[in-house]
């Protein structure tokens, strides 16, 4: 028998609903707004370090690893090195070998790294010309500084020499010949090498002093196997990750010395830190705001069926029955807001983050029963005041028919 | 709902009702039996709703007691009063007051929840009884102010109340409808049901078994139409 007044009770709420639905496709709406934009902001909320920190990494690597003393550092450890940080966090990682030459008999370096992956890190250099790929090993970029020295432009060449790994440079002999210190020159510790200009670099830092080239190719010309002198990356991490990032590298790999780049990591926090306190803060505003306008709603609202209340009451209903249907009148518009704004407020998130950042947004699952719920609180709360107006409504004054 | 006609169902001690310095009821006395069908009369301004007010327990007396099928009702709170008007009275509005958003029976359904188990085959049972089964699902905007009225009374009667209470029930009603309306009122007379009816029209007035003419907050005239009670329903068919 319950069951029959408890389908009565959902036959009013809803038939109130649809039968009314005009007059409640404001309050809905006010929810629904409220919803999307606190969907969308707490959607950005949990973005924001993520994409924020894809977007610091243009600034360069922030996670520079050296090795102690000596050594060099090898394909199986940089391997290793990688699965620490963990491919996914990883934008960029790029060994560098260093590796001095003449040109003209004056001295440069060469820097022989994996250029694709200095590209990821580096996406901020000026490149006149283009960046220098392993496809076409012998067109190499320079740094401004030596294409101004040596007046070079796109396209020219010029040649590198020096000595292979683990020789000796000879030093030409008064009493050679000419034509015997060349050959001896050109015998089998030295190698010389014709290059050509793929692109020219701008920096406006060291880079601009530097070649920089396939680091297999720089391989080959020296006779060696791979050796980097430093390995720079770049971390999708914030100031803390990278400290513990460093400390894990340095315990199980301890002939590296990783060092976070802390300008870089400790501007990230702060700008991470004040956009996620001025998102919280917009969100709280969007509660409050939502609230008061489903406050003046439901007041509205209990004010317009001033008459309707009367009569329930005349006809010997309880006020906390009124209230009752009142709050699941309330309940359903939270709802409905709700739903319609988890899905619109994933639609605004996915539209700030494709304008601002450039990439798609992941959908949170969670948002949905989370922010149903709380619109559903926010509207039983809001609704709390108004609908006690009930309990002051006098059926028969209200009622009087003359 | 067949009652005994010597049962004393109401009864009204020296009530006086005072708003403030008016005195809208001034030391009322009246009796009602079961099954009486009394007309309350008089100009605007006589008392007529404040004493149907106190009468289904919307209101209370300043003083004097008010007697209702045994109980003192004068001294009850509101949430007394609330339960007792669900339990024993029938409201009939001139404005005819149905929710909007609810069909006719669901209208019905309503005074069902309130009292309580809602039962939509004896909703339609009212429905049939005042002749609108076939308008059962329609919401009162389709309906015309007779058959409205009509769902009213439905309403009213759903919960077998002690009394049917009407205050100006054909106040917004045409003559067809006025006559379609105290012919319900004749047939749930003669079938035993108290009515207290309110009106302003002479000719509903008269259709009454008694009548009392109020003025200035008190009975002026409590006239017995008993003689003449078939004779005027007869003249009111005829109308």
């Amino acid at each position: 028998m319950a069951s029959s007044r408890r389908k009565m009770y959902f036959r009013m709420v809803t038939s109130s609903l649809i039968r009314r639905a005009s007059r409640l496709i404001i309050a809905v709406l006010a929810i629904a707004i409220g919803a999307t934009i606190l969907s969308g902001l707490v959607t950005i909320y949990y973005d924001i370090p993520e994409q924020l920190g894809r977007e610091f990494r243009s600034y360069g690597a922030n996670l520079i690893v050296l090795p102690k003393g000596d050594a060099k550092i090898t394909r199986e450890i940089l391997a290793e090195l990688e699965n620490i940080i963990g491919r996914e966090k990883i934008v960029g990682i790029a060994p560098y070998r260093y590796q001095t030459v003449k040109i003209n008999e004056q001295p440069y370096i060469i820097a022989g790294t994996d250029l694709p992956e200095a590209e990821k890190n580096s996406p901020f250099w000026y490149i006149e010309g283009s960046w220098a790929n392993s496809d076409e090993p012998d067109h190499v970029m320079i740094g401004h500084e030596i294409a101004e020295t040596l007046n070079l432009n796109l396209g020219d060449s010029f040649v590198v020499q020096g000595v292979k790994y683990g020789e000796r440079a000879e030093a030409s002999r008064q009493d050679y010949s000419a034509k015997e210190n060349l050959q001896r020159d050109k015998a089998r510790q030295n190698f010389n090498k014709k290059l050509f200009v793929k692109g020219i670099i701008t920096t406006g830092g060291a880079e601009e002093g530097f070649i920089f080239a396939d680091s297999n190719m720089l391989d080959e010309l020296v006779g060696d196997i791979f050796r980097a002198d430093v390995v720079e990356c770049s971390v999708i991490a914030d100031a803390q990750e990278l400290e513990n990032l460093s400390r894990v590298i340095e315990t199980k790999l301890s002939n590296l010395l990783p060092r976070a780049v802390r300008r870089l990591t400790q501007s990230q926090d702060i700008v991470l830190g004040k956009l996620q306190a001025l998102v919280l803060l917009v969100t709280v505003i969007v509660l409050i705001i939502t609230m008061i306008s489903v406050y003046t709603t439901m007041m509205a609202m209990v004010a317009e069926r001033r008459r309707e209340i009367a009569l329930k009451k005349a006809l010997g209903a309880e006020n906390n029955l009124i209230m009752s249907e009142l709050l699941g009148e309330g309940v359903s518009l939270g709802f409905l807001g709700g739903a319609a704004g988890v899905f619109l407020g994933f639609e605004f998130a996915q539209r700030v983050s494709l304008n601002v950042f450039g990439r798609a947004i992941h959908f949170q699952v969670a948002l949905i029963p989370i922010t149903i719920a709380v619109f559903i609180l926010i509207t039983v709360l809001a609704s709390i005041l108004p609908v006690r107006k009930v309990m002051d409504i006098h059926p028969a004054i209200v009622l009087k028919g003359e | 709902m067949s009652k005994s006609k010597s049962k004393q169902i109401l009864e009204l001690k020296n009530v006086s009702k005072i708003y403030g310095s008016l005195k809208a009821l001034a030391d009322i006395n009246l009796s009602v039996n079961a099954g009486d069908w009394l007309s309350i009369m008089g100009p605007s301004g006589s008392g007529k709703t404040t004493m149907i007010n106190i009468i289904g327990c919307m209101d209370t007396p300043s003083s004097g007691s008010v007697i209702l099928d045994g109980l003192d009702i004068s001294r009850e709170n509101a949430s007394s009063l609330t339960r007792i008007r669900r339990d024993k009275i029938g409201l009939i509005f001139q404005q005819f007051h149905l929710i909007s958003y609810l069909t006719a029976v669901e209208n019905v359904m309503v005074a069902q929840y309130y009292h309580s188990m809602p039962d939509e085959a004896e909703a339609m049972e009212a429905l049939e009884k005042v002749g609108l089964k076939d308008r059962a699902r329609h919401l009162p905007a389709q309906l015309s102010g007779g058959e409205q009225q009509r769902v009213c009374i439905a309403r009213a009667l759903i919960n077998s109340p002690e009394i049917l209470l009407g205050d100006e029930p054909t106040g917004n009603l045409d003559e067809e409808n006025e006559r379609i309306v105290v012919d319900i009122f004749r047939r749930l007379h003669d079938e035993g049901v108290t009515i207290i009816i309110v009106t302003h029209d002479p000719e509903v007035g008269d259709v009454a078994q008694r009548k009392i003419i109020l003025e200035h907050g008190r009975v002026i005239q409590d006239i017995d139409q008993s003689s003449t009670f078939g004779n005027a329903l007869k003249i009111h068919h005829e109308q």
